[in-house]
């Protein structure tokens, strides 16, 4: 029972792609200036980080590592 | 004062979330036989299946771009620079590889190694590859990153996927690290320690409205092996010595676990600039609770330039096994005064200049820009006093303090 | 343990399931006359899409900081050259509010097509543009016949097919 509503719970995520989005495509031209990136510089972000993270105990969760650069 | 009260409510959130709600339902589950990786595999599965839904909006691969960096740190005796070079290219219609080569050259004459050795110097080298692959609204990565100093080579297996969905409003990422450590030490043959690292990462981002996005990452890192230096030592009040002050090694725990948490948004404002807002959580299994929140200023000028200013403040307790000064010789199993351990607060100071230059009818190049950035970080530890402090008995020095300048100067070119 | 079979097992289900409702939402024929419009065009005339009517009509919707849309622009071009002979027009809509970009794009890409200036996105809206960019292909009878949503290369001569097909009809 529980596996059948968790199935029915993906198949509506993956149907729900069809969503009427607020934002709409041709509405993106701010979004899509480059000022709007959480790491629009990928080398330089990956750097301050690893000094931070040198530093500083924490870890985990830094913004800009989306791009796959699993650099430490 | 304001991290401090997000802190305390955060902490107190995850700890009534852990109290009554993952301990009951972990009971539960175990009670009723009901085995957990078949949740798990249920989340695996969502997630890859949602490769399969409807393109309204191809997402797309990162631009083909390189970029040629040189940093430079220099602060609280330890200078650090090097090039660093990342370059990424489109195969064909779906596949983007990309390969990073990375050097750190350090001179360190820190406190940790006035006090106790001499002046030294090393060289870190890490190099990366990877690959994105695209499918519909769905992008698969995968990277491998090899770091290697003299008396320590760290390999990393990074796997990633991210989905776009609700018309491309969400973006909803998993990825998977694993990373295998080998320790030496360069003044004991007999050391060669190890150590795996595993991290999980959830990443969210969402459109908010036409100016906004925002993003919300939590990420879990286990640890266990060697996770010590080999070289570091903790000092112990010893009647016995002249000084006073003994030492010996440092000893901690063969596992950690953490968990992180961020939430970050960008708005644009209406003239054509952007704010962005960082925010941090973080604890471990070491007693380490930490908070962070950046602040940051993007202003383009005329056609070419974009300059950017950021505030970020940091804050964190001591892990439970750290003491600057301990009572007498194995007073504890576990022992520490690495001074990143000690309860400390950092803040730094950014300002940075871009100035992008491109023409169209360039042959292999689309646009390119240069950068400089410039930060000042401050690091006031709050448990590790500065021993080499003359007229103090020893554990009554004052608290030590160091401020670092971090330059970071590149090229981009997008081609 | 990870339990591979019943983890084959689920993920058949799920891929089923949600390919069968995929599958209704991933049509790209169209059908019924395209919604009538009136624009400004780049040149300062108004632009009547039934005005149209007996000759093939592509309706590109674009945006110039939409990164498809600028890689599609030059080839749109050559199309048109090539076929705007033979009965086809192609209309370029610009759907951004302040068309100050878009104009300086097109002085770096220049075309020869009619661009026109959809700045409160009514077009936009009566299409239900759900991509960027979008591309519509009307036939000679003012019928929609065909939608292309995104831009990725090889898309193109998908493009010539349709416009062949339709003014060969």
């Amino acid at each position: 029972m529980k596996h059948l509503l968790l199935g029915m719970a993906v198949v509506l995520i993956i149907s729900g792609c069809g969503i009427e989005p607020w934002v709409k495509p041709y509405e993106r031209a701010n979004l899509a200036d480059p000022i709007m990136s959480f790491d629009r510089d990928p080398s330089a972000t990956s750097y301050i980080n690893h000094v931070h993270e040198s530093r500083e105990l924490s870890r985990g969760a830094e913004s800009g590592q989306g791009g796959g650069c699993g650099c430490n | 004062m304001a991290l401090k009260v997000v802190k305390v409510v955060v902490v107190a959130v995850i700890n009534t979330l852990r109290k009554h709600l993952v301990k009951p339902l972990a009971k539960q589950l175990a009670k009723r036989r009901i085995k957990q990786t078949s949740h798990f595999q249920w989340g695996l599965l969502a997630v890859g299946v949602l490769g399969f839904c409807v393109p309204l909006m191809a997402a797309v691969l990162p631009e083909d771009r390189a970029d040629i960096l040189f940093h430079s740190y220099d602060g609280g005796g330890l200078t650090v620079n090097g090039p660093s070079l990342l370059a990424r290219k489109q195969v064909g219609k779906s596949l983007s590889v990309w390969g990073k080569y990375y050097v750190d050259s350090l001179t360190s004459a820190t406190i940790d190694v006035v006090s106790s050795a001499s002046e030294y110097t090393e060289e870190r080298i890490e190099q990366s590859v990877g690959f994105d692959f695209l499918h519909d609204k769905s992008t698969i990565s995968l990277g491998y990153t090899n770091s290697a100093e003299n008396d320590f080579v760290a390999n990393t297996y990074n796997f990633g996927i991210s989905h776009s969905m609700f018309g491309d409003l969400t973006t909803v990422s998993l990825g998977f690290t694993v990373g295998l450590d080998d320790v030496s030490s360069s003044v004991d043959p007999n050391l060669n320690e190890s150590a795996e690292r595993f991290k999980y990462r959830l990443n969210l981002s969402q459109v908010i409205t036409k100016n906004m996005l925002m993003s919300a990452t939590f990420e879990t890192v286990t640890d266990e092996g060697f996770l010590e230096s080999p070289y570091r030592r903790v000092r112990f009040l010893d009647p016995s010595d002249a000084s006073g002050v003994g030492y010996q090694s440092e000893e901690y725990p063969e596992t950690r676990t953490s968990h992180a948490l961020a939430v970050n948004a960008l708005y644009y404002l209406p003239y054509r600039a952007a704010v962005k807002i960082e925010t941090r959580v973080f604890t471990d299994t070491w007693g380490i609770n930490a908070a962070m929140y950046e602040l940051g200023y993007t202003h383009p000028w005329r056609k070419h330039w974009i300059f950017e200013v950021k505030y970020r403040a940091y804050t964190q307790d001591q892990a439970e096994f750290y003491n600057d000064m301990f009572n007498g010789i194995d007073e504890f199993i576990y022992r520490a005064r690495d001074k990143e351990l000690s309860s400390l607060n950092t803040t730094s100071i950014g300002l940075g200049a871009s100035y992008e230059f491109g023409s169209k009818s360039w042959r292999f190049i689309d646009r390119g820009s240069v950068n400089l950035m410039y930060d000042r970080y401050q690091i006031d530890y709050q448990n590790f006093r500065n021993e080499t402090a003359v007229g103090f008995t020893p554990g009554t020095e004052p608290l030590y303090s160091q401020t670092a300048d971090i330059v970071r100067f590149f090229v981009s070119v997008w081609y | 343990m990870f339990n591979v079979k019943g983890f084959a097992k689920r993920l058949g289900v799920v891929v089923a399931a949600s390919m069968l409702l995929g599958s209704i939402a991933q049509a790209e024929i169209l059908e019924g006359p395209a919604p009538d419009f009136t624009l400004k065009s780049r040149s300062g005339e108004n632009v009547k899409l039934s005005e149209l009517r007996g000759d093939v009509v592509m309706i590109n919707f674009w945006a110039s900081w939409c990164a498809p849309c600028r890689q599609e622009m030059p080839l749109l071009e050559d199309m048109y050259k090539k076929y705007s002979d033979l009965g086809f027009v192609l209309l370029g809509v610009n759907v951004e509010e302040d068309s100050s970009k878009a104009i300086e794009l097109l002085r770096e890409v220049p075309v020869s097509f009619p661009v026109l200036f959809d700045n409160k996105n009514d077009v936009t809206k009566l299409y239900k543009v759900v991509a960027m960019p979008s591309t519509v292909m009307v036939d000679r009878d003012g019928n929609m016949r065909y939608l292309h949503r995104g831009y990725l290369p090889g898309y193109e001569a998908e493009y010539i097919k349709q416009i062949k097909e339709l003014i060969r009809e």
